[in-house]
C-alpha cells in the first residue's frame, strides 16, 4: 500500500529536529525508517510532517565513560554488531543486535529508532530495560535523563513526549546473554529472554510476554535467594500477560518464557 | 515535491519526488531500472534489495528522498560492458535460480555479503540471506553460487 502522503524535512542538528517536531502535533521523527516505514505503508501511522534525523552521523557511537558505555541513538544495528566495545564490554547488546530483522534491517534500523518505537517484540528494548540502562532525550527545554523501567509505557507507546528526540543511550558493562525464538527467518521474537548480571545481582527480562518489555522479577527474586536457575526459571511467566496471537498461544509463550530463562541463566 | 540529487549505477541524476516515493519505485518507474523487482512489498522478501553506499538495502523500505546524496547500485551497474560481475557469473554458471524473480535481489545481497564477509562458511552464507526469500525453494544451487564466486573473489 502507498503511504498518505506527507511533508519532510532534513534536520541538520537535533535542535533543529526538536524545533521541527514543534511545527506540526502530527510530525514525526524519521530515523533508519525500519519501523515507521512499513507502519506507514499500512497507514498505521498517518503522519504530516517527517522530520528525518538520518544524517545526524555524530549520534552514531559507542563510547567508554567510566564503567558505562554510552550509545548515540542513531547507531545503526550492523554497527552495534561489530562495534568492539560492545563485544567487550556489554557483547549481550552486540549479540541481540545481530538476531534483529536480517542483514538488510540491520544496514539501516537504528537503536534509538528501535527502542523508541516501543514495540514489544523489539529485542533491544528488553535488552535496555534488563541492564537498566538510561535513555537521554533531548526536548525544547533541554535535556533529561529517563530510566529504562520507566520508558516503556505500553505498546508502541513510551514516555518520550512529541517534541523530545532520544539522543543517547547508557548501559552499565555487564555480561550477559539474550535467547530468541522465532518460528521463520527475520522474524520478531516469539519469546525472548535477556540475562544479564549488573552489579553483581542477576536480571531477567522478556521480550513479548505483555504489552512492553517486561523484568522476571519472581526470577530475580528467586536467584536473590539461592534458587537454582532451573527452579528460579520455573517462575519466568509469572505476572506476564503474553498475547495470543498468529505466532504462538499465550500458554505456548509462557512455556517458552520458562525454558528460554532456564538456558539463558545455565549459560551465564 | 522535493529535489534530489544522487548516484545511480555511476550516473549522477536529479528528481523531483514525492516524500512518499519508495526508492523502488523511483528505480523502476522513474529511472525505468526494472531489475530491482518488488516482491512483497513489506520488508520481507529481499527481491527488491539494492546497494545504497554500498550496502544491502531493501529499497521498499527506503524513501527516495533518503537516498538524496547517495550512491545507489542496482542489478543493471554490476556488469562491465559486457563482463557480467563475478556473482552474476556464478550464479549463472550454477544455476542459481529456477523462476528468477528473486534473482537480482539474491545478487546483490550476496555482492554486500562477500563485501563484509569475503569467505563466509555454509552456515554464514545462508544466515547472510536470510533477508531473501526464493519462492523456488532453489537454495541450494544459490549457496553453491556464493562460494563459487567467494573462490572467484567476488
Amino acid at each position: 500500500m502507498i503511504s498518505t502522503a506527507f511533508e519532510y524535512a532534513r534536520a541538520a542538528t537535533v535542535d533543529e529536529a526538536v524545533a521541527l517536531l514543534g511545527r506540526d502535533e502530527d510530525a514525526k521523527l524519521l530515523a533508519g525508517g525500519h519501523s515507521l516505514i512499513p507502519a506507514l505503508r499500512l497507514r498505521f501511522s498517518r503522519p504530516s510532517l517527517l522530520v528525518d534525523i538520518g544524517r545526524l552521523d555524530d549520534l552514531r557511537f559507542v563510547r567508554e565513560d567510566g564503567d558505562r558505555l554510552a550509545i548515540g541513538a542513531l547507531t545503526r544495528h550492523a554497527e552495534l554488531v561489530r562495534d568492539p566495545l560492545l563485544t567487550q564490554h556489554c557483547a549481550v547488546i552486540a549479540e541481540a543486535a545481530a538476531l534483529i530483522g536480517d542483514p538488510q534491517v540491520r544496514h539501516r534500523g537504528t537503536i534509538g529508532g528501535s527502542v523508541a518505537h516501543g514495540d514489544p517484540a523489539s529485542d533491544l528494548g528488553t535488552i535496555l530495560l534488563t541492564l537498566d540502562a538510561e535513555l537521554v532525550a533531548r526536548g525544547p527545554g533541554g535535556e533529561r535523563t529517563i530510566p529504562a523501567a520507566e520508558f516503556f509505557t505500553g505498546p508502541f507507546d513510551t514516555a518520550l513526549e512529541h517534541q523530545e528526540m532520544l539522543t543517547e543511550i547508557r548501559v552499565p558493562k555487564a555480561t550477559g546473554t539474550y535467547l530468541k525464538h522465532v518460528r521463520r527467518a527475520h522474524d520478531w521474537a516469539t519469546v525472548g529472554v535477556a540475562a544479564a548480571r549488573v552489579d553483581g545481582r542477576m536480571h531477567v527480562g522478556l521480550t513479548s510476554m505483555g504489552p512492553t518489555p517486561l523484568r522476571a522479577r519472581s526470577v530475580e527474586a528467586a536467584l536473590a535467594d539461592g534458587a537454582s536457575p532451573a527452579d528460579a526459571a520455573a517462575h519466568a511467566a509469572d505476572d506476564t500477560v503474553p498475547p495470543t496471537d498468529s505466532s504462538a498461544s499465550g500458554e505456548y509463550r509462557a512455556h517458552l518464557a520458562r525454558v528460554l530463562v532456564r538456558r539463558a541463566l545455565e549459560r551465564l | 515535491m522535493t529535489k534530489i540529487a544522487l548516484t545511480v549505477n555511476g550516473s549522477h541524476c536529479e528528481a523531483d519526488v514525492e516524500p512518499r516515493l519508495l526508492l523502488a519505485y523511483f528505480l523502476r518507474d522513474e529511472l525505468d531500472l526494472k531489475g530491482t523487482n518488488v516482491g512483497c512489498d513489506t520488508t520481507s522478501c529481499g527481491a527488491c534489495t539494492v546497494l545504497l553506499d554500498g550496502e544491502s538495502v531493501k529499497s521498499c523500505t527506503v524513501l527516495a528522498v533518503q537516498a538524496d546524496g547517495c550512491a545507489v547500485t542496482t542489478v543493471e551497474g554490476l556488469a562491465q560492458g559486457d563482463e557480467l560481475h563475478p556473482v552474476q557469473q556464478a550464479f549463472h554458471e550454477r544455476h542459481a535460480l529456477q523462476c528468477g524473480y528473486c534473482t537480482p535481489g539474491f545478487v546483490m545481497a550476496t555482492v554486500s555479503l562477500l563485501k563484509e564477509n569475503p569467505n563466509p562458511s555454509e552456515a554464514e552464507i545462508r544466515d547472510g540471506l536470510e533477508g531473501n526469500l526464493c519462492r523456488c525453494t532453489g537454495y541450494h544451487n544459490i549457496v553453491l553460487a556464493v562460494q563459487a564466486a567467494a573462490r572467484a573473489g567476488a
